[in-house]
Parts: structure tokens; sequence; C-alpha cells
């Protein structure tokens, strides 16, 4: 499903990201952890298409990403891949449902408020869609990008420090959700995190 | 959701701000409408009232006043001139017509105007009910009189002295309407018209040794006529000669100093408004650039970015222009209100002056311009770098 080779990113004239290395099965669940400032988001970046990596190659289900034009790599990202940031940024001046449509439209799918319902049911959400994304809670908005990161189905989910900022309760329910929404969507799952509370839920790291 | 509907949620979501910066373009917008709009149908109906006059000749004064008296129907005149002393102008050979103007009265504010039957041609008026006026005593009406006095042929009506509506009234002299008069777009339509020989009647008690009459208003029959007449007019009789042509100019000239004024005053007021705008979309691009940087990571391509942040720029923009126009057009209209209540000239906040197109162009252009600098920062803002920040 993801295969890298070669992969280095330099910036102001030294690397800040080095992956000799790494393949991650269809499906699999995968962390990559290091400190902070050791290239997990740069590497996350690189392999949805929003950061170009100075040398090296990654396969996203086939597909050379790196060798993508811009406009391929916005739709491949579009269609491909589910992000879910730090900071859980949502669309506030809309409600959740438009921001989840927004999600689907953009990736060129028609808008399909079944599977919105069905996602934001299984996230435990089911009255938000009509709410402010702007007015609901964190541990909601928490629940509201994972939706948006699945909306799509994507074949690969990338979390970019998705529980650093919650509380163990909190940190284990959103780690749960995040693992059962990519099993239901058979999609590959790479965490970056330097949470070492999670640390055990995952079989296969990377260490950076 | 679509671009223009994002771009919509995102100035609703501050519509304090939004409002003002529509305001601000609004109210310059507004402005210089107005002012096309009235200064445009002002100097149409200065041309359309005085197209067939080429020269008054009356009694010495301001010439300014003479021409509004005796063409434009608008201020009083500046005495009278004896007929006797007038035949000779009107002989001239030059002189293609020389039409008789005896003013003195009123009814309900509408000038009752002594004349004789060529005034119609100088208005291109014709009857649309009734007949000409024959004997003393008889008059016919302008259809703006007829409809707003609600006159009919056979209607009596009693004039007051004085041009102001308050005059006493020459009870003992009614006039008989015989006919009405169709609309002719010009002064026309809002006067009384009868002979000379009635108004000298209903001031018979108070009549000078001699006739007189307050104007003469000429047509040409050569253009020769007007680099002669009014020199040997105003240099060899006690009367004056002025050119409504001339005079009119003088008096949009005059007016236009303050026209222009406000027209600057209205640009500024609308740079003003372009840099508020800029000042809101750089802002809130500022503010969102977050939001920006989400919509990247769910595929929007920068030209998407580009497109909303223009989006929101022309949204405000049409507003503003749009209401603008509308107020503008909607104040025109309501001094039109006014001033048909007083008997004067009609304004109309319906028609279209011939530089709103262009208002309407450079304010868009200038607009968009300024949306430009923000879509262009949208479009190159990089979201990995921006997300990293956060």
């Amino acid at each position: 499903m993801l295969e890298i080779r070669g992969l280095r990113h330099d910036y102001a004239g030294r690397t800040v990201l080095s992956v000799p290395s790494w393949d991650v099965a269809k499906g699999d669940a995968s962390l990559v952890l290091g400190p902070s400032g050791s290239g997990k988001t740069t590497l996350l970046n690189a392999i949805a298409g929003l950061a170009t990596p100075t040398a090296g190659s990654i396969r996203v289900a086939g597909t050379e990403v790196t060798g993508l034009a811009p406009a391929a790599r916005d739709a491949f990202r579009a269609r491909h891949v589910g992000l879910v940031l730090q900071t859980l940024h949502l669309i506030g001046v809309v409600s959740v449902r438009e921001n989840l449509r927004l999600a689907q439209r953009l990736a060129g799918s028609p808008v399909d408020d079944a599977r919105i319902d069905e996602v934001l049911a299984s996230l435990g959400i089911a009255g938000l869609g009509g709410a402010r994304a702007g007015n609901i809670s964190v541990g909601e908005a928490q629940r509201v990008a994972i939706a948006r990161a699945v909306v799509n189905r994507p074949s690969l989910i990338l979390a970019d420090e998705p529980t650093s900022a919650l509380d163990d309760a909190n940190c284990a329910k959103a780690l749960a959700l995040l693992l059962d929404q990519a099993a239901a969507c058979g999609a590959t799952l790479l965490v970056a995190t330097h949470d070492n509370r999670i640390r055990g839920r995952f079989e296969r790291r990377l260490e950076l | 959701m679509r671009i223009l509907h994002l771009a919509f949620a995102y100035l609703a979501s501050r519509p304090l701000l939004t409002a003002l910066n529509v305001a601000m373009l609004a109210l310059g917008v507004a402005t210089i409408s107005f002012l096309l709009v009235v200064t445009h149908q002002a100097e149409e109906r200065l041309t359309r009232d005085a197209r067939s006059v080429d020269l008054v000749v009356g009694a010495k004064g301001s010439p300014l006043q003479l021409i509004l008296s005796t063409v434009f129907h608008a201020d009083v005149p500046t005495g009278n001139i004896g007929l006797e002393e007038s035949r000779p102008i009107a002989a001239n050979p030059m002189v293609a017509s020389a039409t008789p103007v005896a003013l003195g009265d009123s009814f309900h504010g509408h000038r009752i105007v002594g004349t004789d039957g060529s005034f119609l041609a100088l208005y291109d008026a014709r009857l649309a009910q009734g007949r000409m006026f024959a004997a003393e005593m008889e008059a016919i009406v302008g259809a703006d009189v007829a409809r707003r006095e609600g006159l009919a042929v056979g209607a009596k009506l009693t004039g007051a002295h004085g041009l102001a509506a308050s005059g006493p009234a020459h009870g003992d002299h009614p006039y008989q309407v015989v006919g009405i008069l169709a609309p002719t777009g010009t002064v026309a339509d809002r006067l009384v018209i009868t002979s000379v020989e009635s108004v000298w009647h209903v001031h018979a008690e108070h009549a000078p040794a001699r006739p007189e009459i307050t104007a003469l208003l000429l047509r040409y029959r050569t253009p020769l006529a007007a680099a002669m007449l009014p020199r040997a007019i105003n240099a060899t009789t006690a009367m004056q000669a002025a050119s409504p042509a001339y005079e009119s100019a003088r008096l949009l000239d005059l007016v236009g100093v303050g026209v222009e004024t406000l027209q600057w005053f209205a640009i500024a007021l609308m740079a003003s408004a372009a840099l508020s705008l800029f000042v809101a979309l750089t802002s809130a691009l500022q503010e969102r650039r977050y939001d920006l940087a989400l919509l990247r990571t769910l595929g929007a391509r920068p030209g998407a970015l580009a497109a909303l942040t223009l989006a929101e720029g022309v949204t405000l923009l049409l507003a503003g222009v749009i209401l603008g126009f509308a107020l503008g057009h909607g104040a025109a209209h309501a001094l039109g209100w006014w001033l048909a209540e007083a008997a004067s000239w009609p304004v109309t906040g319906l028609a279209w002056a011939p530089g709103e197109a262009m208002l309407a162009a450079a304010v868009l252009a200038i607009g968009a311009l300024t949306c430009l600098v923000p879509a262009w920062q949208a479009y190159f803002s990089d979201p990995a770098s921006l997300l990293a920040r956060r």
C-alpha cells in the first residue's frame, strides 16, 4: 500500500527527514514516532503530496506521489487520503454537515448525505450534523475531524498528533475511534505522534 | 458546498464588517449616481426647453435671470419692455419668428403666460383636446397642469397676482379652459397659456399708458444674426438681449463647480471604501489562513482558494454597487417628488444617466484589482508550512 524508498527532505541546508526504506501493507495501522522536530509532520505532508521531498520515492496504492503534477497530486489526495490534523481544524462558519459535504465535493464525489449520516452515527455524533462547526466542543470536533477524514472511504488515513492534546480517557477513545473507522473502510492508518501513551496500540512503528 | 456558498458563509459570519464595507461603497456610488442622474436630466431639460429660442429680448438686468424667467419659467422677470419698442426687432429681416411673452400671474403656482400662437411651435406642442385660445380670457393648459389641477375643457380657473402661489386672486377675471396640450416633456407642460391681450385685460386697472410685454423670444433666420443682433440690441436700445444657449452653459458651469466638488468627495469616499475592502479581505485572509490550508489538504486547488477570496470581494463590490445605484436613484426620485410638489422641474430616478455605466465599470474594475492582492496571497499560500506553524 505504501512504499517509501530513499526519502530525504532538506530544509535550510540541513536534512530534516530521512527514511531509507519503509513499507506498510494495505489495512495496516502503523505509528510514526519521534520527538518534536524529527520530521513526522514533514513525512505525512510528503505522503499526502502537500510537500515535495528533496529526494526519494513515495508510492501510495501503486501511484508515485512525488511524480504527480500539482493538480494531479491535489486530486489524488482528495480521493485517496484522509487527513486528521493535530489542530482538528474545521471550517467554523458552516455546519458540521457542510464540512463533510465540502470534503465530498473536493474529492469530486457527489454529495452523499446518507454516507455522512452513517459516519456521524458510527462516531456517536448523529445529532451534530446541523450544528455550526465553530460552536461544538473539542471532543466533538475530534470526532468530526475523524468523520471528515473517512467520509470519502480513503485508502490511506494520515493522523498528525491526534491525541497529544487529550487527557488519558479521551486519548484512548479518540484512538479507538480512529482505529475502528480505518478498519471499517479498510484503510491503511498512519499515526504520527510523540505521545508515548499510544505506543502499545500499534505493532508496526517507524522511529524518526 | 460550493465556493460561492462558502464565500457567503464567511461574509455572513461577520455581518457588521460586511455591512460597513457595503455601506461605505454604496454611499460613494450613490452620491455620484445621484449627481449624474440629476445633472444629466437638468442639462437635458435646459437644452430641450431652450432649443427653439435663439435670443431673448427683455428689460435690462441680469441676463441669466431674464432667461430663467422667460424660457425656463423659474425666476422673476427683470422687468417689462414696451410693445412698440419691440416691434422693430420682431420685424428685423434676420429674425424668423418673434414670440411675445407677458408674465405676471400664476394659477396654483403654474405660470400664466400671455403669448400668441407661435409659442406652441417653440416647444413642439400640440393640442390633445379642445382648441387654441381665440378670444380674451380663453386659455389652454399644459398636460401637467391639467392632470394636477383636474382641469378639463370648459373648466374655469382664476389667476393670482405674482408668480408665487400665495398672491392675491384676480377673482373677477376667470379664464376659461378651451384646450389642453399633449405632454411635451418641456416647461410648456406646466404652463397656462393665453393671449397677451388677456394678461393686459386682467391688469387693465394698473396698466401703463403704453402696452408692455415681458420679453420677446426670437428665432434667427440666419446664423449671421447670432453675431449681429445681440450686440445691436444691447448697444442701441434700452433693452437687453440674452442667449439661452450661452446663459444655460453659464448656469451649468456655475452649478458644475458644486457638482464637481461633490463628485470629488464621492470619489474620495469610494477610494476609502476600496481601501477598507482591501483591509477587510486581507485581514479576513489572515484570520482564516488555516481554513485555506485545510481546504488545500482536502484537495482544493490554489485557484479555488483565490476564487473564494475573489468571490467574497466581488460579492461585497456588487452589493455596494447595486445598493449605491438603488440609493442614488431613490434619492433622485425622492427629489423628483419634492420638486413635483413645488411644481418645479421634474426629476426621475427611473432613468439612467450616460455616465453610470462607466461608473459601475470603474468601481467594479478598481474593486476587483483591490481583491486581486489577497486572492494572489491565497493562491500562493503554502498549506504545509501554515499547518506546521500552528
